[in-house]
């Protein structure tokens, strides 16, 4: 049913539709309205769920771990800080094969403290050993969720649903909100690999010695190989299903016969196709390739998807301090010997992705003017005299503080 | 009521006691019926009060739940030693996740419980004092103030012993260990820190707290059944001595044990819904010295000159126990008590009540 409506409302409601038994919720920007949501429909009789307010991120992943190592299907949500506070408690689910499903609604991670969007919180968790899905949109977001259950369950491997925050949690747009049959056809019941059962006893959360280690850790990574081959499937049982195209390993936009190609991942791409569809006009042969699934990485559709062209630019919506991007670095090992490759930081902490930047900046690496490592309108004037005061002084202060006095604007400002 | 008529004074084997009981009335240890939920051939120390304690708790549990029980345990000692896999020495079903977040995940496999409608099915979590106090306590008060309907056993050898014992939340004051050595003008743990688990589990109001060491048996066996007795949040906090930690000879666990309650240190009680209920009272009181004379994590107490003012401050937390949570209140030379106690579970008398 089409329905104007809110991101997280449409998650919400979605993710209801999928029967999760327990629901760990834990209040984080701009995460919140997904748990509130789903709490009140708890709330109400309108789903059969436990819903648990926990007391910190952390506990909202170990009640889930709990609950699905006894065979419930289990969701949580969460973002940024919240993320990293679960953190030791995510790599435990992935290491237990748990298949939870966890919302991440993303924002950047401080200090300095920003709530607004970047990939920054993902990113950190890449190696996890979560699968993880970025959308592009709304109804993608709430598609991924329908796909992200009947993928973790089938793998007993957890999956992360990453939505930009606020760009997609907070805006209201179209969404198609399937039905509970649809729903119920797509996503059987939890049949776990293993579980907590007072008529079968089994120890789980054994420690294991190098003796075995490194087969388990394998054995983690045979589960990822394993998702790439059934993503593409799941999606395209989704597209039959549900009759529209929604997840999958990468989506190509307008590179057939593209020089140029922009990879990047989340709603960005949106605004990314539209810069593209304007340098098309002015006879530019540039092109779009969004990253639907970073993890597992899908090194081969990749390396297909660009073999044609001769110039990437990747949009990286997060920071390796040191390093530059960490989608760049993956790109790189899909692509050995492949085209130049520039890395662009792009909209870390909220910063707008305009159209315009976009176009200047893949115009000038159409003519082989970028850098290697580029950061989109940065204000090198401010991050210049913050530079200067350091040399100057040794004690200079907090930087983020020093700057934002020097620009003399809140902080709260977006854009 | 009484949950037991009869309690024998233990002196270090119970064997004695069960003889002389019907068969219904023996402990649940004693019993051919006894579920052994930590089997034998795990890999605890000589004289670990731990797997002792672990043992004693969950078995009764499992008597009371008929066998349906799934536990949840903390990384640690138990953790370690009862699972170097391929073997196992868990016969229940069991899941270790993380250090800190038993409580969180034993609430977890309650939620699962109860969505799935397996109400007969309860959820225990356990953990050390490192576990519990410390890292877990966040959680654990998060379950408690949720009131989840899981039992959660802390077993207190009050220092992170699996790590090599250092200190935790629940290390007493002056006693030695890796991180609080025995040098300097003031030796071992410093005084006035720390936190009492059981209290503040009281707090929470809570249905069910109580304390016990595994040197009392049927004291213990009482506090994990009657733990069972309820839903929603419940905590047990046993004091097991660590021979390895404690600087304590692997056969004097249980008499080290007696001592502490003996002695004040430890005192035994239960509380409901975060009233005290019932006490444990001391039978033999005993000088804090007798019990800090058998542990070398107090050696420098005592060599090479005596710390008088430090064991009179240890005296002192000792009677103030003795005092606050009324332990010697019907030790009144009664002579009938020197050989056989009516005690029954603490809290059977309504005038051992504080």
């Amino acid at each position: 049913m089409l329905k104007q409506i809110e991101g997280s409302r449409a998650v919400a409601e979605t993710v209801a539709m999928c029967r999760p038994e327990v629901i760990c919720a834990y209040p984080i920007t701009p995460q919140t309205h997904i748990v509130e949501a789903l709490g009140a429909m708890v709330k109400k009789g309108d789903l059969a769920a436990e819903f648990i307010n926990v007391e910190s991120e952390f506990a909202a992943m170990s009640v889930a771990i709990g609950a699905s190592a006894s065979g419930a299907r289990a969701y949580t949500a969460t973002a940024s800080q919240g993320l990293l506070y679960m953190c030791e408690a995510v790599h435990n689910a992935a290491g237990l094969g748990l298949p939870v499903v966890m919302t991440v609604a993303n924002r950047a991670i401080g200090a300095p403290i920003n709530i607004w969007n970047d990939h920054s919180d993902a990113m950190s968790q890449r190696d996890a050993g979560w699968i993880q899905l970025y959308a592009q949109t709304s109804q993608e977001a709430l598609d991924l969720h329908i796909q992200a259950f009947r993928i973790a369950e089938e793998l007993s491997n957890p999956v992360m649903v990453c939505m930009d925050g606020f760009l997609l949690t907070h805006a209201s747009e179209r969404a198609d909100i399937p039905a509970q049959a649809q729903v119920d056809a797509f996503v059987p019941p939890y049949q776990p690999r293993q579980v907590l059962d007072p008529s079968d006893p089994v120890s789980i959360g054994a420690m294991v010695g190098p003796e075995a280690f490194t087969e388990v850790r394998y054995l983690a990574h045979a589960r990822m190989r394993e998702a790439l081959e059934l993503i593409p499937q799941v999606a395209a049982r989704f597209t039959a299903d549900f009759c529209r195209e929604s997840g999958g390993l990468v989506r190509p936009y307008r590179t057939e016969d593209a020089d140029l190609i922009v990879v990047g991942l989340g709603s960005v791409l949106g605004t990314v196709e539209d810069a593209v569809d304007e340098l098309r006009d002015t006879g530019m042969r540039v092109g779009v390739l969004g990253i639907t699934t970073y993890r597992p990485f899908p090194a081969r559709a990749i390396a297909e998807a660009l073999s044609g062209c001769g110039r990437l630019v990747v949009l990286e919506r997060a920071l390796s301090p040191g390093t530059g991007g960490m989608v760049s670095a993956d790109i790189r090992m899909a692509l050995p010997a492949g085209p130049a490759m520039h890395t662009v930081i792009a909209g870390l902490g909220g910063r707008a992705v305009t159209r315009k930047s976009l176009r200047a900046m893949l115009t000038q690496a159409a003519a082989g003017a970028l850098g290697p490592l580029t950061f989109l309108d940065l204000d090198a004037g401010l991050a210049g005299r913050e530079l200067a005061r350091m040399r100057d002084a040794r004690r200079s202060g907090p930087s983020a503080e020093n700057m934002l006095r020097d620009l003399g604007i809140s902080a709260s400002r977006i854009g | 009521m009484p949950y037991e008529q009869i309690k024998f004074y233990q002196v270090g084997s119970f064997a004695a006691g069960n003889r002389l009981l019907d068969p219904e009335q023996r402990s649940v240890q004693s019993g051919s019926e006894r579920s052994n939920t930590l089997t034998c051939g795990h890999r605890a120390c000589q004289g670990c009060g731990e797997a002792l304690g672990a043992r004693y708790a969950l078995d009764a549990v499992m008597r009371a739940t008929k066998g349906k029980m799934i536990a949840v345990n903390a990384t640690g000692c138990l953790e370690v030693f009862s699972t170097p896999f391929p073997e196992t020495s868990w016969q229940i079903p069991w899941l270790h996740s993380l250090f800190g977040n038993a409580p969180a995940v034993a609430t977890g496999v309650a939620a699962a419980m109860r969505a799935k409608g397996r109400t007969d099915v309860r959820v225990v979590g356990q953990g050390g004092d490192g576990g519990t106090v410390d890292i877990g306590m966040a959680c654990l008060s998060g379950m408690f103030e949720r009131d989840d309907d899981v039992l959660y056993i802390c077993y207190d050898n009050q220092a992170y012993m699996n790590t090599g014992v250092q200190r935790s939340g629940a290390t007493p004051p002056a006693a030695r260990t890796a991180t609080t050595p025995a040098v300097g003008d003031e030796p071992g743990n410093a005084f006035g820190q720390g936190k009492n688990v059981p209290l503040i589990a009281m707090a929470h109001e809570i249905p069910y707290v109580a304390t016990a060491t595994v040197a009392d048996l049927r004291d213990l066996e009482y506090k994990a059944a009657r733990a069972m007795d309820f839903h929603g949040a419940r905590y047990l906090h046993i004091l097991v001595p660590c021979p390895l930690g404690w600087g304590s000879a692997p056969g004097d666990t249980i008499k080290v044990a007696r001592l502490a309650t003996e002695s004040g240190l430890f005192p035994v009680f239960e509380a409901e819904a975060g009233t005290v209920t019932g006490v444990s009272p001391i039978r033999r009181r005993v000088p804090v010295t007798d019990y800090l004379r058998t542990q070398s994590r107090y050696a420098h107490l005592f060599h090479p000159a005596e710390r008088t003012k430090v064991i009179a401050r240890i005296q002192a937390a000792a009677d103030r126990n003795i005092t606050r949570f009324g332990l010697m209140k019907d030790q009144t030379n009664d002579p009938e008590r020197t050989g056989v106690t009516h005690s029954g579970p603490a809290g059977s008398d309504p005038a051992e009540g504080s």
